[in-house]
């Protein structure tokens, strides 16, 4: 869709390329920053390896919408800076794929709309200023539903992602063009967006790890808002201890955002270095949540057994599991598409066809041209959900609906309060099936919203979520994730306990789950 | 039974500013009534009692110092804008000829 893309393509020639290249794609960003440091390799061959890994699978997978052009410059001031002894911080040198939902100053930020096409804000969002103060190299935006609505990237207005384990496959979403490219090697992280699920879902079916942080723990500045009381920033990546790296680069306070917690935070990549060991699992109290584990069907066969064996495996490193009842998440979903709707109708008004993005080419008042414009702009996905809102909020149906539904958000903080009390983390899969097939669900908005039963609890109460991979389904051979969600503010809990769960299903398996993946190019 | 009939959705349409063609009218009239009749379910669950929640982390604050800060320059305002004189967005008649 741009100039920066079809350069990197082009400059790819090597494409898939030789030994050395495609290793350093398969590396973790944790590896990467030893290496760099160590002056092994530099910034501009990881980045060039990356760039030549896009240019040689992206044709088929994707995941981006815009690759940085002056990816490769950034990288060679980095390498120029570490040779002049200038002390750099850790992540320095290692790249990093940007969710396209993310404002950045010199790249489009479209969040998958045709209505913000060739967009490019006047100003960075606060996680990507981090990343750039962190010295990390931008590689481009990825794809992504339509301002985040969606749980396939089916409606992007650009075309849809594939997932890099099987092409004819969805790539969960929204942010299906960050986990694609973090499973496609194309980047070792990528930051994504979790409204409902955006990350957590995506990660589970590439094979990925994913985090929904805290509400208000990840600053939202500059991040084109969907639904402003459940919208988190969150890392995605190949393994725990990178989530975390990344997390304590984008986390902590912003006072740019209203809603970001003042408080200091612990260091997640202290959390997931010490959980590597497996010691925090023993005497840990794990719930399972009834509502979560599919029993009333819904879920596919292969998720529950990956899902039943994973409580066995902690079970025998001396966890404790308990079963703990969450009644009212039963409700979660029909809550959510009446907050979310009602948010998102109110956040969208801004595009006006006045101030940024698209204006349509129609004659009239500008209330017609206005019309016209987000008619032409706006995808059916969105059409949707922002006709609903104003139902949602409108007099007469206000409290049945909308007000009703922020009454179930009470009732589901409550529940997991409860739990809490039972158990020190609350896991589930991460969602009810694998990847699902191309157009499956697109004729049924509503079998699509039921992908996101897992996930939507922990936006709906703001805690924190992480997805990780547990394993293959036997029937499709097709990753299956476990969702982690821990109390507010217990992020690291999440890396701890994560980090133990990952390093024992490794041991299981003989290596990490993406070294099964299919090859690409 | 759902209450979103043609004419609803064309008057939600118009609150959300959206010309909707009428053969996208006739299809969200059946999916918004889905999704109601589905979401509806809220309705049965919470007493009087139950208070509601707009924000998951309740904060206190969240006011920073009232300082001068960096702002956008007009140049940078208007740089994404379909239509501008260099110092205002350019918009078509703001209103209709009847008024």
């Amino acid at each position: 869709m741009s100039d920066g893309t079809g350069s990197a393509r082009t400059s790819g020639a090597s494409a898939g390329g030789t030994g050395s290249s495609s290793d350093l794609t398969r590396l973790s960003a944790a590896e990467l920053s030893t290496h760099l440091a160590s002056g092994e390799v530099s910034s501009v061959e990881v980045t060039q390896a990356h760039l030549d890994r896009i240019a040689a699978v992206d044709g088929d997978v994707h995941a981006f919408l815009h690759v940085n052009a002056a990816a490769l410059e950034t990288a060679a001031q980095v390498d120029a800076d570490r040779a002049a002894g200038v002390s750099l911080p850790a992540l320095a040198g290692v790249p990093i794929a940007i969710k396209d939902v993310l404002c950045t100053l010199d790249m489009p930020s479209t969040s998958g709309s045709k209505i913000l096409e060739g967009w490019v804000p006047p100003y960075d969002a606060t996680v990507v200023a981090r990343l750039r103060a962190a010295r990390m190299i931008p590689l481009g935006k990825t794809n992504m539903d339509e301002f985040a609505m969606g749980s396939s990237t089916e409606h992007s207005a650009y075309g849809p992602t594939r997932n890099p384990w099987d092409l004819t496959r969805i790539p969960g979403g929204s942010g299906g063009g960050s986990a694609a490219a973090v499973a496609a090697f194309e980047a070792p992280v990528a930051l994504g967006s979790d409204t409902g699920g955006s990350i957590r879902q995506p990660a589970a079916v590439t094979g990925s790890v994913g985090v929904k942080p805290t509400y208000g723990g990840v600053s939202r500045y500059g991040a084109i808002a969907l639904a402003s009381s459940l919208d988190q920033v969150g890392p995605v990546s190949r393994s725990v201890l990178d989530a975390a790296l990344v997390h304590d680069v984008i986390g902590g306070h912003d006072p740019r955002d209203a809603t970001s917690i003042p408080e200091s935070w612990a260091s997640m990549e202290e959390a997931a270095r010490r959980g590597a060991s497996g010691e925090s699992l023993k005497g840990l109290r794990v719930g399972v949540v009834t509502q979560l584990r599919g029993d009333g069907g819904g879920f596919q066969a292969g998720v529950s057994q990956r899902f039943s064996e994973t409580l066995e495996l902690l079970a025998g490193a001396g966890a404790e599991i308990v079963e703990v009842s969450a009644p009212n998440f039963e409700y979660a979903i029909a809550a959510y598409y009446l907050i979310l709707p009602a948010e998102a109708s109110s956040n969208l008004a801004k595009f006006d066809s006045v101030r940024f993005g698209m204006r349509a080419d129609v004659t009239g008042t500008v209330e017609d041209v206005r019309g016209a414009t987000r008619e032409a702009g706006f995808g059916p996905e969105v059409k949707r959900r922002i006709s609903l809102g104003p139902y949602a909020l409108s007099a007469g149906y206000y409290d049945a609906y909308y007000g009703s539904a922020q009454k179930v958000r009470t009732l589901i903080q409550r529940d997991f309060a409860s739990c809490f009390e039972q158990a020190d983390i609350l896991v589930s899969p991460s969602a009810p099936t694998t990847a699902f097939r191309f157009g499956e669900k697109m004729a049924d908005p509503l079998a699509m919203y039921l992908n996101d039963v897992t996930t939507i609890p922990a936006n709906l109460a703001g805690v924190p979520g992480m997805g990780l991979p547990m394993g293959l389904a036997p029937e499709d051979g097709l990753p299956v994730g476990l969702q982690l969600m821990a109390p507010a503010r217990e992020d690291a809990r999440l890396y701890d306990v994560g980090a133990g769960i990952e390093a024992l299903l490794e041991q299981q398996w003989g290596g990490p789950l993406w070294a099964q993946a299919p090859a690409l190019g | 039974m759902s209450e979103i009939t043609p004419e609803r959705v064309a008057h939600l349409a118009s609150l959300a500013r959206i010309a909707l063609t009428e053969a996208e009218i006739e299809q969200l009239t059946g999916e918004l009534g889905a999704i109601v009749d589905a979401v509806a379910t809220v309705q049965q669950v919470a007493g009087d009692d139950v208070l509601a929640t707009s924000h998951p982390i309740p904060l206190v604050g969240g006011m920073r110092p009232d300082e001068i800060g960096e702002t956008l320059t007009t140049e940078q305002a208007l740089a994404g804008a379909p239509d501008h004189d260099g110092s205002r967005f350019r918009v078509t008649a703001i209103l209709g000829e009847e008024q």
